[in-house]
Order: C-alpha cells, then sequence, then structure tokens
C-alpha cells in the first residue's frame, strides 16, 4: 500500500484504540491525532468522516433513487476535488449526494465496487498500486492504461487532469543553488543527507533504496510522521534535514520558495488526479467532469489548497468561486 | 488473535534483535528518552513538592497546576513544541517533563505530608533545624510515597515515549510507527507489547525498591 496521506494512518478509526497497552495513552494521542488531522482540514463536520467510513457505507443509498453519490477521501485537497465533482454534476441537471471524508481506500473502494458510491477522486499511481500490486512503473498514461484494466466491470476512470499530487524530494532555494540541483540525481555525492519523510518512506519504491538504484544517492530518512505537513516542513527550513518529501500540491512549497527536485526516470509513480465513476454516471456527468479534469492543473489545485488552507474556507465555496472563475458554472 | 501471534513471532526472529535500528538500540533510546523527562522533571518537581509539603504553603496552587498539567494531551505538546523547537529530542523531552510533573510532585508533598506532626514536633523540640527534619525525618520516613510519585511518573513517561518518534527521534515508537504506516500491524502490536512490557517491569521493580527502602514506621505507599 503507498500512501500516508490519502490513506490516512491518523484515522481516528483504525489508529490507536486497541494498539497501545495504555488506555489513557490511546486516549490521549488519538485526540492529539484528530486534532492535527482537524487543524489541516477544510472539512467542518468531523462526524461525518465517522460515519461514512464507520457505517461501511451501509447508509448510502445510492441505488435506485437516482441520485449519484460522490465520495472523497479524508483529506482535504482530495474532498475540494470531490466537491468540484459534484458542483460539475449538479450543473449538468444531477441529482447529488455527498458522503464525503470517508476514511482510506480499504473502506471505500469496495463501496465503488458495490455501487454504494459512483464517484470519487483518485490518484494513478497510489490506486492502481492498490489494486494491481505488481503493476509496472510508466509514465501517467501507462498507469491510466493499467487502471482500465485494473478496474471492475461497472467502474470506470475518466481522462485524468494534469495536476499531481505526489511525494516529492523539495529542497530549499537556497541549497539547490549552492549545489546546483535541479533532479534528484543532482543529490549523488552530497554527504551525510537527509531527508524528512513519514516513517513508511524508508519501505517506499521511492525511498532511500529507490534513490540509491535510481539515481545513486545516498540518504537517510528522518522520520518525522506529520505527512509532509508544518513539522516536517520546520525541519528542512531550520535546516536540520536537506530534503523534505512534501506533496507537490502543498501550498507551502510556493510560499517557501522551495524547489522539488525534477524526478525524470520516474522514480515517484505520477499521482495525477483521475475520476473514478460507476455506471451511474452517464456521457453528459462524464462530460461535466471532464470539464473539470481539463482545467484543473497543479497550480490550480495549490491555488485551491491554498484556500483552503490560508482563508479556511469550505470546500464548498472554494468549488463554486472557482467553477465560475473556469467558466465551468455560472 | 493471529495477529498477536505474528507479532510474537515478530519479535521472536534473531535478525530484529541487533543492528542500529535493532529491538536493544530502540530499547536503549527508549529508556533513556524516559530517563531524560524523569531526572529534569524531578529536578524541578521534587524541591517544590517537599518545599509545599513541609511548609504547608501553596498546596493549593500546586495541587490545581499539577491537575491541570495531567490534562495536556502529550502528542498535542511535542507538537507544539516541535514547531517552536523543531525536531529532534528537545520537544518530546520537554512533553515528557510536563507528564511527570504531576506525579512526582504529588508525590513529594504527600510524602511530607504523611509524617506523623507528633514525629516533626518531637523532631524540632530536640533542636533540629527545618533543614535537618526535612532531610533527616520526613524524607526518610516518606521515602515510600516520595517513590510511588517515581514509580507512577516513570511508568507514564515510558508509555508515552514512543511518541518521540513522530517527530524524528528512535525509541520504540518506530515500530509502532511504521506498523501504523504501513498497515504492518504485527509489527506495531509488537512495539506496543514491548513498551507495555517495559511498563509492567519497571512498575514491578519500583515497587520491591519501595517495600526495600522504607524504614521502619515509615508511612506505606
Amino acid at each position: 500500500m503507498t500512501h500516508r496521506r490519502r490513506l490516512p494512518a491518523r484515522s481516528p478509526i483504525t489508529t490507536t484504540g486497541p494498539v497501545v497497552g495504555r488506555r489513557s495513552l490511546a486516549a490521549l494521542a488519538g485526540t492529539g491525532i484528530v486534532a492535527l488531522g482537524a487543524a489541516a482540514c477544510s472539512n467542518d463536520d468531523p462526524l461525518k468522516s465517522d460515519s461514512g467510513s464507520g457505517s461501511g457505507g451501509s447508509d448510502g443509498g445510492g441505488s435506485g433513487s437516482g441520485e449519484i453519490v460522490v465520495g472523497s477521501q479524508q483529506y482535504y485537497s482530495n474532498e475540494i476535488i470531490a466537491e468540484l465533482f459534484a458542483q460539475a454534476l449538479e450543473g449538468s441537471g444531477a441529482t447529488v449526494k455527498r458522503q464525503f471524508q470517508i476514511g482510506q481506500r480499504e473502506v471505500y473502494v469496495p463501496e465503488l465496487q458495490k455501487g454504494t458510491i459512483d464517484v470519487i477522486p483518485e490518484y494513478l499511481g497510489n490506486l492502481l498500486q492498490y489494486l494491481d500490486e505488481s503493476a509496472a512503473k510508466g509514465t501517467a498514461d501507462d498507469l491510466a492504461k493499467g487502471l482500465e484494466k485494473a478496474l471492475d466491470d461497472g467502474l470506470r476512470a475518466l481522462p485524468y487532469a494534469e495536476a499531481t499530487d505526489q511525494d516529492s524530494y523539495t529542497v530549499t532555494k537556497d541549497f539547490a543553488s549552492q549545489n546546483s540541483l535541479q533532479e534528484i540525481g543532482d543529490l549523488a555525492g552530497i554527504s551525510d543527507l537527509k531527508i524528512a519523510a513519514n516513517p513508511e518512506f524508508e519501505e517506499r519504491p521511492y525511498g532511500p533504496k529507490g534513490a540509491k538504484s535510481d539515481y545513486g544517492v545516498d540518504i537517510t530518512v528522518v522520520p518525522v510522521s506529520d505527512s509532509g505537513g508544518p513539522l516536517t516542513l520546520k525541519s528542512l527550513m531550520d535546516g536540520k534535514v536537506q530534503v523534505a518529501d512534501l506533496y507537490t500540491s502543498d501550498p507551502a512549497i510556493v510560499k517557501n520558495d522551495l524547489v522539488p527536485l525534477e524526478d525524470p526516470k520516474v522514480m515517484v509513480l505520477p499521482e495525477n488526479v483521475v475520476p473514478i465513476v460507476s455506471s451511474k454516471v452517464d456521457d453528459a456527468g462524464a462530460a461535466a467532469i471532464k470539464k473539470v479534469t481539463d482545467a484543473l492543473s497543479t497550480d490550480e489545485l495549490i491555488a485551491l489548497n491554498t484556500r483552503s488552507v490560508d482563508e479556511k474556507a469550505d470546500s464548498a465555496t472554494i468549488a463554486k468561486a472557482w467553477l465560475k472563475d473556469k467558466g465551468i458554472a455560472k | 488473535m493471529s495477529q498477536l501471534l505474528e507479532a510474537f513471532s515478530w519479535l521472536a526472529d534473531p535478525t530484529r534483535w541487533s543492528g542500529t535500528d535493532g529491538i536493544p538500540t530502540r530499547l536503549l533510546e527508549h529508556l533513556w528518552y524516559t530517563a531524560l523527562g524523569v531526572v529534569v522533571a524531578a529536578v524541578i518537581a521534587v524541591p517544590i513538592g517537599l518545599l509545599v509539603g513541609h511548609t504547608g504553603r501553596g498546596r493549593g496552587l500546586v495541587v490545581a497546576l499539577s491537575g491541570a498539567a495531567r490534562a495536556l494531551p502529550t502528542l498535542g505538546l511535542i507538537t507544539l513544541f516541535g514547531l517552536w523547537l523543531g525536531i529532534g529530542l528537545k520537544a518530546p523531552i520537554l512533553a515528557f517533563v510536563v507528564l511527570a510533573i504531576p506525579s512526582l510532585l504529588a508525590g513529594a508533598y504527600s510524602a511530607v505530608e504523611s509524617v506523623d506532626p507528633r514525629t516533626v514536633d518531637a523532631a524540632r523540640a530536640q533542636g533540629m533545624t527545618e533543614w535537618q527534619i526535612l532531610s533527616r525525618v520526613e524524607v526518610p520516613l516518606g521515602l515510600p510515597l516520595l517513590i510511588s510519585g517515581f514509580r507512577l511518573a516513570i511508568v507514564q513517561v515510558v508509555a508515552t515515549v514512543m511518541l518521540a518518534s513522530y517527530i524524528g527521534n528512535g525509541g520504540l515508537g518506530r515500530f509502532i510507527f511504521l506498523g501504523l504506516q504501513l498497515q504492518d500491524y504485527p509489527q506495531m502490536l509488537a512495539g506496543s507489547i514491548l513498551v507495555v512490557a517495559l511498563a509492567l517491569v519497571l512498575d514491578v521493580a519500583l515497587r520491591v525498591l519501595e517495600r526495600l527502602l522504607a524504614p521502619r514506621g515509615a508511612a506505606r505507599g
């Protein structure tokens, strides 16, 4: 399984409870994790996520009613994209039910297969790896083709957006210019390199092993478990590490003038945003969603995320303004 | 149940018991962070607690403050301190100090308070100075309670030190966080078992110490 922020291990349902021996500790850790999650999140109804993932979607009343159920992951950026799809569908005349902030891929993919969710924004590489672990590396097009094959009957992937949201080897501008860095391979030969990343980065194909085999870079992981959040960013800014694993759609990259190093060998799988839809989404619906994905570049996604992070605007407001701005909605 | 068995077989794997990221290294790191947190907390809390117990002044304030400190979520504190001090050991140790202070404080003042006032009066009547009363009468007689304060603090901190790994440190939390993120639950469970076992062992050892150090006539902890 690839993904941390999008398979949020910090989901309160799966994490702390039975794991840690001391109940008080589990409770403390639980509160902290929820608080952290909520801090970065524009979702205004935290209870909704519990019912979404906890109930196993038994209340996802999509079938027969003619309404289209749009789901989202428990990740603020994903919720914004889901809201874009939902409003675009509404614009095309469909009746939409929102089922946002569903925890993890393990929870919502079966719901998609059952037909209780009809639309969800996904990411090429992560979804393909989830469906088919042996799926080879490749470009976004390769992955999209693989996805067509890996998806169940009744489900299809609509054309993916240019926007990607993926792990990156990101450095400060100063460090990049001092060492004339442009791509990950340029890090080769720098001694005592450290990257701040979630602990599982160690085991990922694009972690230290991948960096060594693809680019000849020796790097050690300093585990910071906030999924590219403020602590990871601070460790980079403080110079405790030279590299940080930030998500490419993270507004912090632009704000702090950071440089995500290029990855010409496609070591990190492309994570373009891709809508996964059921057969209940007809041609008109697919066309409405395509208008969104056609307009959604990485810069646009960053701008959307920035509004959420900076203004704490909710996803419906952000989506509405964006769709209007792009001429997709009136 | 099968995950529990897998966790034990994870623990039984001899390759995990060596190397820089093996169990012994992580265990030592875990103990080291615990010791750091408790020692720093003790330097602050024990003198204050003894003073409060001896003079009887400021008790209400200390009780209120340590009660409030107990309510602070440690992971929240670590994140907060981390954003201020950066990643590394300082932020988590500071959070563990906050965690350990209430128990140590309570142990120290209740140790002094537990001593029979007549004994203290007798000591005073014999011409002992206040310092002598504290150091030769109150502390030795209250020792079991003082140690039980340490015991509570140590057990609390040792069970929480796993959070140090959240912010770039070692310790047994490495296994827990890595297992959690990789959905490698046997590994996560194995890490948890080690933490629980460590807490239990320390608890029992300190209880034995409490018994051994109790002078005759001392208050029972």
